[in-house]
């Protein structure tokens, strides 16, 4: 499959997800977009841009005239989103496995500034996992109790070797609470998210259709 | 050089409450006393590389100012896509620290000849490579305010004395050539070229690169020598660009591009293997400047 082709085939699976975070989730608009204190949304797997820029359209940050012209030489939207570029758009990203690191990053920059408050979440795909980069990042969050973080993991079984037993064990293991729910069920993921997890991160695992491979 | 730069993060620490330390578990028991003051702008994430470079992105995400330090070849080449992507890319800055250069440590795996070509790939790093702990002191400071991207390439090899002025440095003027030398290999240079008739430059910060400096040292004779501790070659294409409309001859020393170098032993005998020993710096650059 192409990289295109998989674009197309995963737009229809995370829309919901999105849709529940920035609705219902997460405390951030166009207008506290630079407010040190907004929660932060960070989308890992790039290849996700489409509905991300919908939703992003969808609540002001962007104009919905531009989704039509995406990725043309005269669009800042990207086949991946670039931060620089696009409003609302927290990290740049594209190659796979590295939203998380970012993610833990910014917490330790809060932490460090005393803002305990807003939350980090990370949207991350099944097979994206598949990198060591975020091996690295769940180890450390987990053993370093960051409740400020939320790791989304669309689970759209589209990992080449799959993850027998579940992918929220990976997590669990490192000392994380999990949640695993129907990524189309908006009460559910709302519930996933905003049940409390003192002490710990949260990785939702959003089971979704299969993604055609 | 190493417990210069740690000491003086720890007072550092102490002045800027935006700065944040963090290490992939390399000893820095110096900066203990800030690491209990200071808990949360000291961090170490374990043998975690990518992690290192990554927490550093999304810490200036937040506004900070990280201070990443690990060996060389932990910081730079083993997270290269980090260094691209989680700070160039996202239009963040850091202060990447690294120590071991390349060949304090024996063996192939702990040294990084390729650090600053590497960082060459990406654009707008300024790069420190300071010959003794008062320079990189000073270019620590200099680097720590604002948000810039910014490299400083520790090592155990000094000169004897510092050099703190900016840009390249005048030390020795000739007539039959300018000689370029980087960083730890100054001494070895002065005294390798003591008896020729050459210009003399000295550089602690290679890039940006002081293209209006070198053209300044060019006299009629543009023969140019550089000496770099890392990778042969790795200034070539400035001294290139800078001389675009002179015609000129280069020669480029440095640490060898052409084998895998699998012997241990001392700093001074890979200096010796790439010809940077100071019999082998009288040879070569007497030879190419025809003295």
């Amino acid at each position: 499959m192409t990289t295109v082709t998989k674009d197309l085939a995963a737009w229809g699976s995370t829309v919901d997800v999105l849709w529940v975070l920035f609705d219902r989730v997460l405390n951030v608009s166009p207008e506290t977009v630079r407010d040190p204190k907004r929660d932060r949304f960070l989308l890992s797997d790039g290849h996700e841009s489409m509905p991300y820029y919908a939703v992003l359209a969808a609540k002001g940050f962007l104009d919905p005239d531009e989704l039509g012209d995406r990725t043309s030489v005269r669009s800042r939207l990207g086949p991946h989103p670039d931060r620089t570029r696009v409003p609302g758009a927290e990290i740049s990203t594209g190659s796979p496995g590295h939203g998380l690191a970012l993610a833990l990053g910014t917490v330790f920059g809060l932490r460090a500034q005393r803002i305990t408050r807003p939350k980090v979440m990370v949207l991350i795909g099944d097979a994206e996992l598949d990198e060591g980069s975020n091996a690295e990042a769940i180890a450390l969050a987990g053993r370093l109790a960051m409740d400020q973080l939320t790791a989304v993991v669309i689970d759209s079984a589209s990992a080449t070797h799959g993850w027998p037993g579940g992918i929220e064990r990976r997590f669990a293991v490192e000392c994380w609470a999990t949640r695993v729910v129907d990524g189309h069920d908006h009460e559910a993921l709302y519930d996933a998210f905003t049940a409390p997890h003192p002490a710990q991160p949260l990785c939702v695992v959003a089971v979704v259709e299969p993604a055609r491979r | 050089m190493r417990a210069t730069f740690l000491s003086t993060m720890d007072e550092a620490l102490a002045a800027d409450p935006r700065l944040v330390l963090v290490l992939a578990d390399i000893p820095a028991e110096s900066v203990a006393h800030a690491r209990r003051r200071y808990p949360g702008r000291v961090l170490d994430v374990g043998n975690r590389e990518q992690a290192l470079i990554g927490v550093a992105g999304g810490l200036a995400l937040a506004g900070l100012r990280p201070v990443a330090h690990a060996l060389a070849p932990f910081l730079v080449e083993r997270p290269y896509e980090q260094i691209k992507l989680d700070l160039t890319h996202q239009g963040v800055g850091a202060v990447l620290v690294s120590s071991g250069a390349s060949y304090d440590l024996p063996g192939r795996t702990h040294q990084s000849p390729a650090d600053v070509a590497l960082l060459d790939t990406v654009p707008g790093w300024t790069v420190h490579v300071p010959g003794h702990p008062g320079e990189a002191r000073r270019l620590l400071l200099e680097s720590l305010p604002g948000d810039s991207a910014v490299y400083v390439r520790l090592s155990d090899q000094t000169n004897a004395r510092p050099h703190l002025g900016a840009g390249f440095q005048l030390l020795r003027e000739g007539r039959r050539g300018v000689v370029l030398a980087v960083g730890p290999v100054l001494d070895r240079v002065l005294a390798a070229t003591g008896d020729l008739d050459v210009t003399l430059l000295y550089a602690n910060t290679i890039r940006p690169f002081d293209a209006k400096g070198l053209r300044a040292a060019i006299g009629d004779v543009a023969d140019v020598v550089l000496v770099e501790p890392y990778l042969a070659g790795t200034s070539a294409h400035q001294v290139a660009q800078a001389l675009a409309d002179v015609p000129h001859r280069l020669r480029s020393l440095g640490v060898r591009r052409d084998a895998e170098v699998r012997v241990y032993g001392n700093p001074a005998d890979h200096d010796a293997v790439h010809g940077l020993d100071l019999p082998s710096l009288q040879a070569a650059i007497s030879d190419f400047c025809g003295n």
